[in-house]
């Protein structure tokens, strides 16, 4: 077996997809589709999908050349409140769908939305797939921590011990951690975000929109029917300046009013110090500089090992990492364009070439 | 040394031997041959599972039976009357299949102790044949027994290239070649050819092969082992190209024309799986015809991409066997839901479950025509033959892209594997597709995606990036029209109709079904036909032309389309007193059959991963076309 240089993406962010003509704008309003929306009343998707509506027109993409893939669950009627072309799928495979949609199309821009339960339960499969592949997509998944539309069972991010219909005497499974997998996967882009912070979450979704290849948001998202207050630390006035870890690429990564930072741990891994002159307080200049454009996931692996696996009361969030890599379907689009512009002749007759090769004789 | 030259009409010949022995390319090279040399045949090649089988025993036996003739011929034949055993385990999983005074070529070099014994041989059966033993004793007694050593003799017309001793004894096969080429006559010229193309960057390996094939050709010449050679003619074809060709060839190469006819590029996207992988791997060479191969993490993942594939305007293929089907269920439910095209290829092979990887089988007709949740109607189209598999995929192609339906496209093992002469077709002669895209409404008009082609009853196919056909599609019910999420009963009731009217429709599109049966124009036709589908043609063919040489009368008809059935189907079955429908099952055809036309059809029904044999099938028919006649007496 033998292996070729593929060489390095040469497509940037969108391009490929066709912009507005000059002058040509959109609104948030544009976005909405006449369907009535149907979350229930205090959902956090609804903070999503208005954050979405107002974010897209920003892209300055046609609308026509947009589209959102979502598979099962609550999160995932989401495609049916856009204007734009849209697929409601079935459970897990909306990664699957969507690979084959960008790779045929490089004038999309093409949306997944997703949930914990169905990218990383019954799709976990295509997740990681999708991710290792970095194909063209920028997949949503809002974590809840729990199965909405099925009425309150515990999900594969559910703390262990978790109390639901299906785990009355509490949750024997061990959650994942959406950040760790994917960069477990070598995702390119990996970021996470809140329901609640409109202005994070539209921060966020540019970046993951710009990247060029598979990028992954985890979303924040409260479910006030099953798992009401899930998130409430890190949403809290009073907590969340100690709950929260933002991230930002070139930035010592400091939280708690300053009074908090990451450092290396002896262990190797990453660790939350106190920042001051006391005894075994580090200074400023110790604190971890993020850099989301390291090649290497190694460290950003570790900060998302900072994130609580049973209740939350602590997350970084922001961009994990985000870095440049050979993207799946930019790249088997240029073997056909490759072999396309290789080949000579019509194409019938290229086919009756085809059809008429190898060990032929003939009969008069 | 002239030697004496014997006419025959037909030869079956079966080279059997250790999975690496390259069976199965010595059987290919010889079918190259005798197609290059104008012989109709027949091929059928059967290998174990697993790709090196401990050698020497019999489950890693692999054999390519070839038969070729003078005229044109159905299948490869019930018995051989050659063959050729590499090993002693060769000899002894192939010498039932036999009919005594058949021909036997053995390669005397592996006949050791231990070789025996692994093949479960307490004593040599070569010796047996010795006049010491009393002469032809024991289980090679009453054939034509040719023990040569094939092996040290390969070894040693090589031993100039200098190879390691494994090396040089891997030619053999080609030196099997070059023997049974000289003794039927067969051109070794494109045996040559090939073997220079195939180690041109080996030239030992190369040289080493091309002498081992002509030392082949020359010890038949020479030895007086052999003191006939035979002779099998042309057979009379119809002007024109011919090739050889494998089913999976021929299905692959139908896909690549249904995106050129449909000027549609084609999305294939497949979880590698036995016995369907060579489909995935001749598309992927075929780049240059805007073919994107895509090789997916699972069996769902592979359809679920080229349902979205599809969304996005291409012609969506999926391809995979029995195991794969049953992944892939939830998503062509939602291929029906969505209605988009979508061709979906099972080559079955025997199950249930892994089954039997390597051998064929139709028992996958019920799950193609039910194997989903809730009413999702599904068009099956089948090939009759290897060659058929290029019409079959374009007729998959026509009724997926002209109906936006998924389409399940039925092959088999035998299929897939098996060769036939494949008659060329002029690419002008090949049918158009028409993708018919949905257009921008209108100003003032609104887009409705559910609603319907008056004749077809398809919806519009509208992939993104279209200004003003936005919208969105998936597996919840839809509303009539609107195409909006509706759980109204009624439109339910409506929807369910509507996608079935539809499937059923297609029915108006198809040819009359053509009846074999010679003297029906003059009233004097047959009283029993044998319905038959798929791979089965061949066997139910010469099982058909048998019986009518024993002056029995019996009618034919093969299906291509499973689902909806041809519109005159039913006329015709009523039109004879017995119909007898052979296949690969448990009688899956026929429960159709009887459920949708109340028609008392009798099965005969085989499940043991081969080809039916059509002298057996033949028996079953005389018996059936007697049985017929004896009620008319009483």
């Amino acid at each position: 077996m033998t292996a070729t240089d593929l060489g390095l993406p040469s497509l940037r962010g969108t391009e490929g997809v066709p912009t507005l003509a000059e002058g040509e704008t959109l609104t948030g309003k544009d976005f909405s589709s006449d369907q009535e929306v149907r979350w229930c009343p205090g959902c956090g998707d609804y903070a999503v999908l208005k954050a979405v509506q107002g974010f897209l027109p920003d892209l300055g993409l046609r609308r026509e050349n947009i589209v959102f893939i979502s598979g099962i669950g609550c999160s995932s009627r989401f495609p049916y409140y856009l204007d734009t072309y849209g697929m409601h799928s079935i459970h897990g495979r909306a990664p699957s769908i969507a690979t084959g949609l960008a790779t045929s199309r490089q004038d999309l821009s093409v949306w997944v939305v997703t949930g914990d339960g169905d990218a990383l339960s019954i799709g976990g499969n295509h997740l990681i797939h999708a991710l290792r592949r970095n194909v063209n997509m920028t997949i949503l998944l809002f974590n809840n921590r729990i199965y909405g539309l099925t009425k309150g069972q515990y999900s594969p991010t559910s703390e262990a011990g978790k109390i639901t219909k299906s785990t009355p005497m509490g949750s024997v499974d061990h959650p994942f951690n959406p950040v760790s997998l994917a960069l477990g996967a070598e995702a390119s882009f990996v970021a996470r975000t809140i329901d609640s912070d409109r202005k994070h979450l539209t921060s966020v979704l540019a970046a993951a929109a710009a990247h060029r290849g598979t990028s992954l948001v985890e979303i924040y998202q409260n479910c006030p029917i099953f798992n009401d207050g899930a998130f409430d630390a890190i949403k809290d006035r009073d907590t969340k300046e100690h709950a929260l870890i933002p991230l930002e690429h070139g930035q010592p990564i400091v939280f708690g009013g300053g009074t908090k930072g990451l450092v290396r741990a002896a262990h190797g891994g990453v660790e939350v110090a106190e920042i001051g002159d006391g005894d075994g307080q580090v200074s400023l200049e110790q604190v971890l500089v993020h850099d989301a454009h390291q090649p290497d996931p190694t460290t950003a692996f570790a900060i998302s090992r900072l994130t609580d696996a049973g209740y939350l009361n602590r997350s970084p969030i922001g961009i994990f990492r985000q870095v440049d890599r050979p993207v799946y379907d930019d790249q088997a689009r240029a073997q056909v364009a490759t072999a396309t512009a290789a080949a000579t002749g019509d194409r019938s007759d290229r086919l009756a070439a085809l059809l008429g090769g190898g060990d032929t004789w003939t009969v008069v | 040394m002239s030697k004496q030259v014997k006419q025959l009409d037909r030869v079956i010949i079966r080279f059997a031997g250790d999975s690496g022995d390259g069976m199965q390319l010595t059987g290919d090279r010889f079918t190259q041959e005798s197609a290059a040399f104008g012989n109709d045949l027949v091929t059928l090649p059967n290998f174990p599972a697993e790709i090196r089988a401990p050698q020497g025993t019999i489950p890693g036996v692999s054999s390519f039976q070839v038969h070729f003739a003078d005229h044109d011929i159905l299948t490869p034949g019930d018995a051989p009357d050659v063959l050729v055993a590499m090993n002693p385990a060769a000899l002894k999983a192939n010498i039932g299949d036999l009919p005594k005074g058949a021909t036997v070529i053995v390669d005397t070099h592996d006949f050791t102790t231990r070789n025996l014994a692994k093949a479960g041989y307490e004593s040599n059966p070569l010796e047996e044949l010795d006049a010491e033993s009393g002469g032809d004793q024991g289980p090679l007694a009453g054939f034509s027994v040719h023990p040569v050593d094939l092996t040290g003799m390969t070894v040693e017309a090589v031993k100039e290239f200098g190879l390691s001793r494994k090396d040089a004894a891997r030619a053999k096969n080609m030196f099997a070649l070059g023997l049974l080429s000289w003794l039927y006559g067969r051109p070794i010229e494109p045996t040559q050819a090939f073997l220079s193309r195939r180690f041109a960057r080996v030239a030992d390996i190369r040289d080493a092969n091309l002498a081992a094939l002509s030392a082949g050709w020359n010890f038949g010449e020479t030895t007086e082992t052999f003191v006939v050679q035979y002779e099998v003619k042309p057979a009379p074809m119809a002007a024109g190209t011919y090739r050889n060709i494998t089913g999976n060839l021929a299905l692959a190469y139908g896909l690549v024309a249904a995106g050129v006819q449909s000027d549609l590029p084609v999305f294939l996207g497949s979880y590698p799986i036995t016995p369907a992988s060579d489909i995935l791997h001749e598309l992927s060479k075929h780049k240059a015809f805007g073919v994107t191969t895509f090789q997916a993490e699972d069996e769902i993942a592979g359809i679920g991409s080229a349902i979205g594939a599809a969304y996005g305007g291409a012609l969506g293929v999926t391809t995979t066997s029995g195991p794969g089907v049953a992944l892939k269920s939830e998503a062509i439910g939602l291929a029906v839901m969505t209605e988009l095209p979508l061709v979906v290829v099972d080559v079955q092979r025997g199950g249930p479950s892994t089954g039997l990887p390597t051998k064929t089988e139709q028992a996958d007709l019920l799950q193609a025509m039910f194997g989903r949740n809730g009413e999702a109607p599904v068009p099956i189209v089948a090939p009759q033959s290897p060659g058929d598999c290029f019409d079959a995929a374009l007729e998959a192609a026509r009724i997926a892209v002209t109906y936006r339906t998924p389409v399940m496209l039925l092959s088999d093992g035998y299929l897939a594997n098996g060769s036939e002469p494949w008659h060329v077709p002029e690419v002008a002669d090949l049918p158009r597709i028409e993708a018919d895209f949905a257009t921008a409404p209108a100003e003032g008009e609104t887009f409705e995606p559910y609603a319907r082609d008056e004749e077809t009853l398809a919806r519009p196919w509208a992939p993104p990036g279209t200004k003003g056909l936005e919208h969105r599609i998936g597996g919840l019910e839809k509303a009539d029209r609107t195409g909006n999420i509706s759980y109204d009963p009624a439109n339910h009731e409506k929807m369910v109709r509507l996608r079935q009217a539809k499937v059923d429709g297609i029915a108006a599109s198809l040819p009359p079904l053509a009846v074999d049966d010679p003297g029906r124009e003059d009233g004097e036709g047959a009283r029993v036909l044998v319905l038959g589908w798929g791979s089965t043609y061949g066997p139910i063919g010469a099982a058909v032309r048998r019986v009518r040489r024993a002056g029995g009368k019996v009618a034919q008809v093969h299906l291509r389309h499973l689902n909806p059935f041809p519109n005159d189907l039913g006329e015709i079955l009523k039109s004879y007193d017995k119909v007898l429908v052979p296949e690969m099952n448990l009688g899956q055809l026929a429960l159709l059959v009887r459920g949708r036309y109340l028609v008392d059809a009798v099965g005969y029904n085989q499940v043991n991963g081969m080809p039916i044999k059509a002298a057996e099938l033949a028996e079953a028919i005389t018996a059936l076309v007697e049985g017929t006649e004896k009620e008319d007496v009483q």
